[in-house]
Order: structure tokens, then C-alpha cells, then sequence
């Protein structure tokens, strides 16, 4: 390849590589500055010193940390594991064809699109409230009493609202996925005499592990600094019930106006993130070639 | 027996997962004393005055065209940026591009709330905060990694061989681009199109945390709903539903497409 051949490609990367690495590096080396010096909005005299690791250590031994930290994995896990087996029933369910398929698939997928915003505060207000919400009239219905989702069951509140926007993706993605199962394999399968369950366990969900564990690691990715939800509804309380590590941040930097504590805390949260996204690159990294 | 079984089971799921979006839709025709009856009205005459007052009281249409603008325009520069960038990467592969794709990656990985301190500072010195123009570059570069992931693995599926074909007949890139390339990623350029619109429109953070009154999205304008005192739920349903509306269609349309760019072409 001549030299003028060679340039143009690369005039051609140009704009994007140099763009994400403003938008990477910038950010990253501020936050890392920011994280070592005094920096509060309220104490502008005492700004700018350097600090050492005192935010770190400010940030960390906050009673709120270990709250916050159990929450965001709690969370995490309560919604993976939601969306996942949910996912797999509902894929499996609508996998054969019935009256109305494919408006049943639209149907299922459809919270997947509804904005964050909206979807929290449509729980918040018009399914979860205690007098007037759809539950609580139904839990009525049935001689229950009414819960007051916010107050008591602020976490699990959470969790519900954000599985019933990700149970969608995962079943849009599975369904996606059984389409390309492979028929014969089935039918061999169903010749030699397998149960459904057999065959569920033996063929489906070996043909789906890869899928599922493709959306494993994008809802982490997505739903460690789940925030929009959190900022809607509960604010993180009552307390620090429903308070995870993004919110956390966000409380540190805008509410108390500690840009130093708020600043080890993202470079916390960017680590946590890190050693998440190691695992996602290798397993999509295998599609490149 | 079976499938019969299996219909309703499945019908019956299908309406209670989707049943929020529905109530949301009819509770924007109710009035407010309807929307908060007991038990909950189904029947009622509909009415289109939350939608009449919506507009005269928050000016929604401000915020609906900033979220248009915002999420267009970041579609159209994001492209712009990504389709050279993958047409590079997937013709002219050097050793650098599969370790500048995991990077760009990598960045996606970033949670926001580590990068929102610097870019508020950023946008603040330069004026950008509260502005389209600082919303549309951050929702830009947020989806410029997915964007070029999804259009470098749609690049890669067109043969070489076709776009040499009409270099040798005398066309520069521009010509290459608009007379093979195009006609022939048109499907994979549009559903990248698609998937940041649909990112964009519905990003809260950022809009949330950069804009104000000037640039505010539909989606921090519906945040701006959640104020306990004065539940207005009928008014609410009805700015919900001007969100969320066109991107469900839109998402029903482009489902194929959206499984391929929200799993990174994992998952065909």
C-alpha cells in the first residue's frame, strides 16, 4: 500500500477517535484532580489545597457507603435475576406459534421504549400509591391491605419499576435469539424421545447462554448508576433504603456541594464499572473476526 | 389443549405487563377527578382538555421540540462522525483496529455520573450548560461507539471487491460512497438512525442534570411531574404519553435492528 492510500483511512477515524478521547480523557483526568484537592462550593477559601486520599477516605467511611454499595448490588442482582428468568419463560412461551404472536411479542417488548422518567413516576404515582393506585384498589379487591410501596418496600419499589422496563429487553433479545435455533436439532432431539423439559434444559438454554449472558452484562453496565428511577421516585430514602452509589455521587456533588468527596466516589463507581466491562469485551470481543 | 393453554397464558401476561402504558393512555383522556376515582374508571367519556392545558400551562411544546432537535441533531452529526470512522475500520484494518474498536467501547463503560462534575464544569465555563447546542454534542458522543460498533459489523458484510469495482472505474469516495455503499448499508444505516434516536430521546441524565428551563427535554420535563403537592395524574398521563408514544412505535418497527445495536451485533 502507497503512503497517500494509507492517509486517507486514517483522516477518515480521525474525527471519532479524537473526539471520544476528549470526551474519555477530559473528564477522567479532571475527576482525577478534583479527587485529591479540597474542593467544596460552600468553602471556597479552603478550595484547591491538595488533599491526599482524605475525600477517598471521607467518601468511604461515610455511613452511607456500605448502605449505598448493598443496594446497588442488591439491585443489580434483584433485576438480572427478574429479567433473566422471566426472559427465558416468556421467550420459551411464545416460541411456538398461537393466535395473535406476534401482537403478544409487541406487547411484551413495549416497556423496553418508555423513557425512564416516565417510567418511574407512572409507578410512582398511578400503580404504587397507596389510596388511589391500581395495587392498592386490587390488593382491596382481595381483602389485602394496601402497601405503601415507597415508604416501606422503598428498594424492592425500585427494583420492580426498573425490572418491568428490562424483563422487556431481555425477552425482546431471547425471542430474537430463539429465532435462529436450530429446527432439526429439535426435531432429533424429539425423535430419540426428550421431554420438554429435556429439551429445554439440553437444547434451548445451551442456545441461549450466550445470549443471556450478553444481556447479564449490559444490564450491569446500565443499571449500576441507574439514577433517573431513583431521582423520580424515592430520592434514595427513606433514609438510605433505596440510596445506591450513583445517586450517592450525585448527592455528595450537587446537594452538598463536595466536589472533592463526590469526585473519589466517580472514580469509585468508574472502577466498579471497569471491572464489569473486562468481562463484556472479552465476551463480545470473540464476534470481531 | 396445549396451545389453547398456552394462548391465554400468554395473552393474559402479555396485557398485565403492558397494562401500565395502557392505563397511562387512558388516564390522559380522564379529568383529573376521574384519573383518581375509586375504584378506578375504566369507562368514561374522554376528554382532551389535560391536553389543551398541558400546553398552555408548561409549555410542552418548547420541550417536545428541544427533545426533537436534540435527538435529530445528535443522530445526524453522530453519523456523520461514525460512518467514516467504520468504513475505515472495516476496509482498511490495520493491527490498531480491533483495540480501537474495544476502546471505543470502553468508553460507553464510563458510568455518567463519574463524567458529570468535569462536563458541568466544562459546560459552564464555555456556556454550554441549559443549551441544545451542549445537549446534542453529549448525546452525540455517548452514542458514538454504538453507533460506529453497528455500522462497522453491517460495513464488514458488503465485499470489498464491489466498492474496488467502481474505483477502477474512475469514482472518488464521495462517488463510491453514495453510488454502492449506501444503497447497499441503507438498512444498517438507518436502524443505527433509529437506535440513537431512541437513545437520545429518552436519555434522562444528562437532561436532567445540564438543562433547565431553555433546553429541558420531554424527559426531564415529565421529572418535573413528581413534586408530591398537586398531583396532577391526568395532566401527568397525558405529557407521558406525548414521550413515550412515538418511540414505542417507532421501537415496534425497528426491533430487529435494536437487538443487534443494544447487544453490539452479539446477538443476530
Amino acid at each position: 500500500m502507497n503512503k497517500e492510500k494509507r492517509l486517507l483511512p486514517r483522516l477518515l477515524l480521525t474525527p471519532a477517535v479524537l473526539s471520544l478521547l476528549l470526551w474519555m480523557i477530559v473528564p477522567l483526568f479532571m475527576t482525577i484532580y478534583f479527587s485529591f484537592i479540597r474542593y467544596n462550593l460552600l468553602q471556597p477559601e479552603r478550595s484547591g489545597q491538595f488533599s491526599g486520599w482524605f475525600n477517598y477516605e471521607f467518601f468511604i467511611t461515610d455511613p452511607s457507603f456500605p448502605a449505598a454499595l448493598g443496594n446497588t448490588l442488591l439491585l443489580l442482582g434483584g433485576v438480572v435475576f427478574l429479567s433473566i428468568a422471566g426472559g427465558v419463560l416468556l421467550a420459551l412461551l411464545t416460541e411456538r406459534y398461537f393466535v395473535g404472536r406476534s401482537i403478544v411479542r409487541l406487547l411484551l417488548i413495549a416497556p423496553f421504549f418508555v423513557m425512564p422518567t416516565v417510567n418511574a413516576l407512572l409507578w410512582k404515582h398511578m400503580m404504587m400509591n397507596p389510596i388511589y393506585g391500581v395495587l392498592a384498589q386490587v390488593f382491596i379487591f382481595f381483602g389485602f391491605t394496601p402497601v405503601d410501596w415507597f415508604t416501606d418496600l422503598p428498594l424492592l419499589s425500585i427494583v420492580i419499576i426498573i425490572a418491568w422496563q428490562w424483563l422487556p429487553f431481555a425477552t425482546l433479545i431471547l425471542i430474537t435469539s430463539l429465532q435462529s435455533l436450530d429446527k432439526e436439532q429439535l426435531e432429533a432431539a424429539e425423535i430419540d424421545g426428550a421431554s420438554y423439559l429435556q429439551k429445554v434444559w439440553f437444547i434451548y438454554l445451551k442456545h441461549l447462554a450466550r445470549p443471556i449472558s450478553v444481556i447479564i452484562m449490559i444490564e450491569i453496565i446500565f443499571l449500576i448508576s441507574v439514577f433517573a428511577e431513583i431521582f423520580t421516585t424515592t430520592g434514595g430514602g427513606p433514609g438510605d433504603a433505596s440510596l445506591n452509589i450513583a445517586f450517592l455521587i450525585y448527592k455528595q456533588a450537587l446537594l452538598n456541594f463536595d466536589i472533592g468527596v463526590a469526585s473519589s466516589g466517580a472514580l469509585f463507581a468508574i472502577i466498579l464499572a471497569n471491572i464489569v466491562a473486562v468481562f463484556l469485551i472479552r465476551l463480545i470481543g470473540k464476534n470481531l473476526d | 389443549m396445549l396451545n389453547f393453554i398456552r394462548t391465554i397464558l400468554a395473552w393474559s401476561i402479555a396485557i398485565l405487563l403492558s397494562f401500565p402504558i395502557f392505563w397511562v393512555a387512558l388516564t390522559a383522556f380522564k379529568t383529573e377527578l376521574q384519573s383518581i376515582a375509586i375504584p378506578p374508571l375504566v369507562f368514561f367519556e374522554p376528554t382532551l382538555e389535560n391536553f389543551t392545558e398541558i400546553d398552555e400551562r408548561s409549555d410542552y411544546k418548547l420541550f417536545a421540540y428541544n427533545s426533537l432537535i436534540t435527538s435529530v441533531a445528535s443522530t445526524i452529526v453522530g453519523l456523520i462522525i461514525a460512518i467514516p470512522a467504520a468504513y475505515s475500520m472495516a476496509y482498511f484494518r490495520t493491527k490498531w483496529t480491533r483495540g480501537i474498536l474495544m476502546w471505543m467501547l470502553s468508553t460507553k463503560m464510563m458510568p455518567a455520573v463519574g463524567a458529570l462534575l468535569p462536563i458541568y464544569i466544562l459546560f459552564q465555563n464555555v456556556s454550554l450548560l441549559d443549551t441544545k447546542l451542549g445537549l446534542t454534542v453529549v448525546f452525540t458522543l455517548s452514542n458514538l461507539p454504538i453507533m460506529v460498533w453497528i455500522l462497522y459489523s453491517h460495513f464488514k458484510e458488503i465485499p470489498y471487491e464491489i466498492l474496488e469495482a467502481v474505483k477502477i472505474d474512475g469514482a472518488n469516495l464521495w462517488q463510491e460512497f453514495t453510488i454502492v455503499l449506501l444503497p447497499l448499508s441503507i438498512g444498517g444505516i438507518s436502524s443505527t438512525g433509529l437506535l440513537c434516536l431512541i437513545l437520545s430521546w429518552n436519555e434522562a441524565f444528562w437532561s436532567l442534570n445540564l438543562t433547565a428551563a431553555n433546553s429541558g427535554t420531554l424527559a426531564s420535563l415529565v421529572a418535573s411531574y413528581s413534586s408530591p403537592e398537586g398531583l396532577f395524574w391526568a395532566k401527568l398521563s397525558a405529557v407521558s404519553l406525548i414521550a413515550i408514544a412515538p418511540i414505542i412505535l417507532f421501537g415496534w418497527f425497528t426491533q430487529k435492528q435494536l437487538v443487534q445495536g443494544l447487544t453490539l451485533g452479539a446477538v443476530k
